[in-house]
């Protein structure tokens, strides 16, 4: 009889539920990944976890977690997070959402969300396109790409969703790609640590739609490939000029800081419940 | 933060007073046990909003005025997931918006009261136009519990009662209240604290590795667990196992929308609440909901006094019908009225019910004011 090693994640996986949906080469599974390394690292209590996602591809990871989850409904995420988080203060919420379910139809509730500094954290997987319903132009799409609802390329100039973030009130927010694992698990945990509003934005390679649509090719490396290469990190940046910075991806840690959480109108303490 | 604040006032406002309906939808939602309430201004529910605003942190509750009426409905629906008894309110415009969640809180079966003070469109004047919308709005099957009060007093009591189906359904229920109650202010009683029913949530009693969150027996809702302890529930809006996991199969889609949909329509008698005046020797009957009772009422009298055997049937809950009741009166009158402050829409219902038995009489005022009891029976008389 051969002893079956079982990867020591397993454990937070729902029973039953893989494998999972997601295409192969999506940078959806590693985010998955990604974040359980974080919470396993930080031994965090995984029954105070709830975990939301709206509609789409990033949307589907909570499902997959052995967590307390609410799923299914597009764009309603930060409405949801926020009626757990100040009715339960003691629970830690985290958002999966991609970059339409976030910012295009839930961009209001992402305004106000992280203008509120609610104690949520937002875990954003931009693969800049409507992945699911098969790769649409999204609010993050770059300017001319090919989707298949701009045949003669985007005319729409896209989202910084982190300076958005930023601009909005977000306490901490930090931008990686799925190239930069230890990074991404890094800034995961600060999320979770963090008290506040705080957004992770993983830039990641859909290689079924937004590959074969506006890069023209499916293979999911030379995706990462063109991430990568338009990656660049926040310090060597700072030393270019805007025009050189044009189409490329600024990574790093961009704020930390600790404001007053939003707690609603609400004359509860802590460990009231 | 003082701590002494957190229950500086009453739950409870035993007493006689002279109150504003709107007030006394809080007054009746603080009465059941609400702890989270989410709204967006719009008249003319904003009374709603602006006191609970003051007297739900008061009693260790939390308020939230969100970005617009999808936050509101979502943000009730999670925090009633997380244990809260949770409300919103609204008026037509706003209610719209809020369909898309009530959708969600049915396919979860989510817990929450929703209160629609309906207006005109864009205006605020009297109607009662949104009372197909109340069953119908949002996508997907599901059956509606609507309340339709008709006085302060019923705005109070039935906010209670809507709490208590709510929970004991595990399904939305909506306070149908209108311009002409929601802003006139009126005689309200509220009684002692011991005799107000405030139904208590069903926790299952199973511990985590035996529970099905949608496990339950047909016609019943599942029975609840606790969020944070282990008991990792999916809420999902797309069609789930017993096991609440997302899995399609078309048998289990069938059983469990039907029991979505049984649950309440198969508990119709329980649910349905009506008050009757003179139908013990009524040879027509006037159907009425909500405010449009209060002239209905009158009318019925004017009858009388004209030695006519007018009653009235006045419909506390619009949804689910009454179908039984409603049947067992037309087989017995030669005529049924039905009045509404709509282009005459309800009466669609009535016809379904009781067109094999008796003739059916539409009498609607659709111009943002209610009824006189003197336009309602003329056309009593005319048709009598």
């Amino acid at each position: 009889m051969t002893l079956q090693k079982i990867n020591p994640l397993r454990k937070y996986i729902r029973n039953g539920k893989l494998p999972h949906f997601f295409c192969p080469g999506c940078g959806c599974g590693q985010v998955l990944n990604y974040f359980l390394k974080a919470v396993d690292d930080l031994r965090l209590d995984f029954k105070k976890i709830i975990t939301i996602g709206g509609v789409g591809c990033t949307a589907r990871i909570p499902v997959y977690l052995n967590t307390d989850s609410l799923h299914g409904v597009h764009g309603r995420t930060l409405a949801w997070a926020t009626g757990v988080k100040t009715y339960r203060p003691d629970l830690k919420v985290v958002i999966f959402a991609g970059d339409g379910d976030l910012v295009s139809i839930g961009g209001n509730h992402f305004l106000h969300a992280a203008r509120r500094n609610l104690d949520v954290a937002v875990i954003l997987v931009n693969n800049f396109n409507f992945a699911m319903t098969g790769g649409q132009v999204a609010p993050t799409t770059l300017l001319d790409s090919i989707t298949m609802t701009t045949p003669f390329g985007s005319q729409e100039k896209p989202f910084d969703i982190s300076k958005l973030a930023i601009c909005s009130g977000a306490t901490y927010v930090a931008r990686w790609n799925t190239a930069k694992p230890t990074q991404t698990i890094k800034s995961i945990k600060k999320a979770l640590q963090h008290e506040g509003f705080s957004l992770v934005e993983i830039l990641s390679q859909c290689p079924t739609n937004f590959g074969r649509y506006a890069l023209r090719t499916g293979d999911p490396q030379k995706v990462l490939k063109w991430i990568e290469e338009k990656s660049i990190t926040r310090t060597k940046a700072e030393k270019l000029s805007e025009d050189e910075l044009k189409d490329k991806f600024v990574l790093g840690e961009f704020i930390d800081k600790k404001q007053p959480v939003f707690r609603g109108t609400s004359l509860f303490r802590e460990g009231d419940h | 933060m003082d701590k002494n604040l957190k229950h500086k006032s009453n739950r409870v406002n035993t007493g006689i007073h002279f109150m504003l309906g709107n007030y006394a939808v809080v007054e009746g939602a603080l009465a059941a046990g609400c702890d989270y309430f989410a709204g967006y201004p719009i008249t003319p529910a904003n009374e709603i909003s602006e006191l609970m605003s003051k007297r739900l942190p008061e009693v260790g509750g939390v308020f939230i005025q969100g970005e617009d009426e999808l936050f509101s409905i979502y943000s009730v629906i999670s925090a009633s997931l997380a244990g809260a008894k949770a409300m919103t309110a609204t008026a037509s415009a706003g209610f719209i918006y809020m369909q898309e969640g009530i959708g969600y809180a049915s396919a979860v079966e989510a817990p929450c009261v929703i209160v629609d003070v309906q207006r005109c469109r864009g205006e605020n004047f009297a109607t009662q136009a949104d009372v197909m919308q109340m069953r119908w709005g949002a996508s997907g099957d599901y059956e509606s519990i609507v309340l339709a009060p008709s006085t302060a007093q019923e705005l109070f009591d039935f906010t209670i009662l809507a709490f208590n189906l709510s929970e004991e359904f595990r399904n939305p229920v909506i306070v149908m209240s209108e311009t002409t109650i929601a802003l006139m202010r009126e005689r309200l009683e509220i009684p002692e604290k011991e005799r107000i029913i405030n139904y208590k949530r069903h926790y299952t009693s199973l511990p985590p590795e035996m529970y099905l969150p949608f496990k339950a027996k047909a016609n019943c809702p599942p029975d609840f667990a606790p969020m944070g302890k282990g008991y990792h529930t999916l809420y999902t809006l797309n069609y789930h196992n017993e096991d609440g996991t997302i899995d399609w199969d078309d048998q289990g889609y069938k059983k469990l929308y039907q029991r979505i949909t049984d649950k309440i329509s198969e508990n119709r008698d329980k649910i349905c609440k009506t008050e009757s005046y003179f139908l013990e020797d009524a040879d027509s009957v006037i159907i009425a909901y909500g405010s449009e009772v209060r002239p209905a009422l009158d009318a019925v009298e004017m009858a009388r006094n004209d030695g006519k055997k007018t009653g009235l049937l006045k419909l506390i809950t619009v949804w689910p019908v009454h179908e039984n009741l409603i049947k067992d009166i037309a087989k017995n009158v030669g005529r049924i009225f039905v009045v509404e402050m709509n282009i005459g829409k309800y009466v669609k219902e009535i016809e379904r019910l009781c067109l094999p038995f008796c003739p059916v009489t539409s009498i609607t005022k659709n111009m943002g004011i209610i009824h006189t009891k003197e336009e309602i029976y003329t056309t009593i008389k005319r048709t009598y």
